[in-house]
């Protein structure tokens, strides 16, 4: 089985430096690729290639660079941008990926920013991940002292500087406008759209954000093609992804698979299947914004498409188990706590409804619920619908509350009946 | 700067690099409230004031960024930020009872500092190590499937 993007790591060990990077064939692409191909020969490639955003949406990278006005319509600054802010709870993916091979990471905004033509770059990453923003800085140096980055690229007139910048806390950050006014030095508060930012992002500029795993897999695009990179998949589905399991299963831990790999081959045959004493009570597939799901969905594709198609979303691919000894209210009730801390209070209805619903969790699990409760819950998931707040953080909040509700609805019950929770 | 600087000539020479990184001043706001932090552990109110006057904001607006991200801290912490995930997977492998565990050897409750100085215990979220919960963040070291055992070895001088 291809796994172009963790090719290279090596778990608990030092990334490869420059110079074991290339001698593992790494940088040929930016060799091969500046100032002898077009720029828009890689965009091309990347629309062929059907690569999906991996922050959660799974929007087509190439369709998002596409939408970036051209240079003579609009010269000036442009700027490349990758979200490195990973704190979508249950998701360990993107610090894999940074910390484990972060040469990858700049010969993909490498060659990303020559397919845009931005010559700005930031890699926004969260301040918790100090090892992270160690490593990058470390490797950017290696490659601008290689002549890699900076200007006039390996003499092919394309200029490039990376500048890593370290977060100060704030899930919101990683949603990608409140990210721009972060690193405009700002309160991250999402901004309206549109303009999108690829119109008018960072500092008024044409911007492109993607995700950090999105960007790693370029070089792999560049250097194989679209059909490779294609055929990497299954069921319908492009390339190849990381995926994850944390929880009661037997080998908790991150796994390259190929995108449209079934739940269930992850879940028993990669990550070992539940622990002893454990069953699967249900679990959420891609962090904590998106739905429950149980295990008669099991055999549904690890696609964008097909959870989609379920009225789901993969989101970042990396699943939380719900086992049967760990109580379901209590487990949403720690999610909406998450979701209620981090909204950026811009917007009434998240910013009150969100403590609300956690309020109201948090009386049903300390025995003080009332069935009516029920009903409210369920309002909230109507108020903070999609469409109905400022951004998408209060509709992901709803993701696991309204599907928890439906699935839960006899545990919910029981707590309000009994006024105790049978699991603790 | 004149001589009655607060700031030391390295956090004014850091701050000064930390600017050519972007286009306006203002952008450099966060990175200057870290780098000063990252010595004196916390952002006073004249430290505050000396680095909006030099990104050329009024002390309002920087307070309003200083404020809003919770890893800039505007009060006194200990030498030592202990950052336990209190996020869903750490809840599920057990971090309410490696907290209680924490506080009793530590005698501080969430947001406290040890009377010695030395720790300060808060929660944080999902630190993105979820397949060694439950996690945490001792100062700048990440660690994973935090026990008992492991907690003998990080903090010696207060053993359950
Ligand atoms: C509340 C919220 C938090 C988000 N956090 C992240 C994140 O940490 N990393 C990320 O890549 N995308 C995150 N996103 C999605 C980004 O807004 C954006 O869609 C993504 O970075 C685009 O990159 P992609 O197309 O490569 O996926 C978040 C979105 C929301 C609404
Ligand atoms: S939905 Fe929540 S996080 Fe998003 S803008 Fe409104 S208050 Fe902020
Ligand atoms: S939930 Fe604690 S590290 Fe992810």
């Amino acid at each position: 089985m291809k796994r172009p993007l963790t090719k290279n790591i090596i778990v608990n060990q030092m990334p490869f430096d420059l110079v074991a990077y290339e001698r593992a064939g790494g940088y040929q692409t930016v060799r091969q690729s500046l100032g002898k191909i077009d720029p828009d020969a890689v965009l091309a490639a990347v629309v062929d290639s059907g690569l999906g955003g991996c922050g959660g949406g799974g929007f087509p990278t190439g369709r998002k660079w596409q939408a970036m006005p051209s240079v003579a319509t609009r010269p000036g600054p442009r700027y490349f941008i990758v979200n490195a802010d990973e704190m979508e709870p249950g998701t360990f993916k993107d610090r894999l990926l940074l910390e484990g091979d972060p040469h990858q990471l700049i010969e993909g905004i490498i060659l990303s920013a020559y397919a845009v033509q931005a010559n700005h770059a930031y890699v926004f990453i969260r301040g918790e991940y100090h090892r992270a923003i160690a490593l990058m800085e470390q490797a950017i140096g290696e490659a601008e002292a290689a002549g890699l980055l900076g200007d006039n690229i390996l003499g092919s007139g394309f200029n490039l500087i990376i500048h890593v910048h370290g977060g100060a806390g704030r899930y919101i950050c990683g949603e990608e406008t409140a990210l721009l006014n972060s690193l405009e030095g700002r309160r991250a508060i999402p901004r309206s759209k549109p303009p999108l930012p690829m119109i008018s992002g960072l500092f008024g500029a044409p911007t492109i954000v993607n995700n950090v795993e999105t960007i790693c897999n370029i070089p792999h695009i560049v250097a194989n093609g679209a059909e490779w990179f294609r055929s990497l998949g299954r069921n319908g589905a492009a390339g190849t992804k990381i995926f994850g399991v944390s929880g009661r299963v037997n080998r908790p831990g991150t796994y390259e698979l190929p995108m449209g790999t079934p739940m269930r081959e992850m879940i028993e045959e990669h990550a070992g299947g539940m622990k002893p004493g454990y069953a699967l009570r249900a679990l959420l597939p891609g962090g904590a914004s998106t739905g429950f799901m149980l295990e008669n969905d099991l055999d549904t594709p690890m696609s964008f498409a097909a959870f989609a198609a379920k009225g789901n979303r993969l989101g970042t691919g990396t699943a939380i188990i719900l086992d049967d000894k760990t109580c379901p209210v209590g487990f949403i009730a720690n999610l909406q706590h998450f979701f209620a801390q981090e909204s950026c209070g811009w917007c009434a209805p998240c910013r009150d409804g969100l403590p609300w619903v956690e309020q109201t969790l948090k009386s049903i699990e300390a025995g003080e619920g009332k069935l009516e409760d029920l009903d409210l819950l369920t309002e909230m998931t109507d108020t903070l619908a999609p469409g109905r707040t400022f951004c998408a953080l209060a509709p992901g909040a709803m993701a696991s509350l309204t599907t928890g509700l439906a699935y839960f609805r006899d545990e919910f019950e029981r707590h309000i009946r009994d006024g105790e929770c049978p699991w603790t | 700067m004149t001589a009655k600087s607060i700031l030391t000539a390295a956090e004014l020479d850091g701050i000064a690099a930390l600017i050519s990184h972007y286009p306006t001043a203002r952008a450099a706001c966060i990175d200057s409230l870290k780098l000063v932090q990252e010595k004196r552990r916390y952002i006073a109110d004249d430290v505050l004031a000396e680095i909006a006057h030099l990104l050329g904001m009024s002390v309002a607006e920087l307070d309003e960024v200083a404020t809003f991200y919770n890893l800039i801290y505007r009060q006194p912490v200990g030498e030592t930020v202990i950052l336990l995930c209190d996020s869903v997977t750490c809840w599920m492998m057990g971090r309410n009872q490696v907290a209680a565990d924490i506080s009793k050897r530590l005698a501080i409750k969430d947001g406290e500092t040890t009377a010695d100085g030395k720790y300060t215990m808060l929660p944080i979220v999902c630190l993105g190590h979820c397949d060694h919960a439950p996690a945490m963040l001792m100062g700048k070291t990440l660690v994973g499937n935090v026990d008992a055992a492991q907690l003998d070895r990080l903090l010696p001088e207060a053993r359950a």
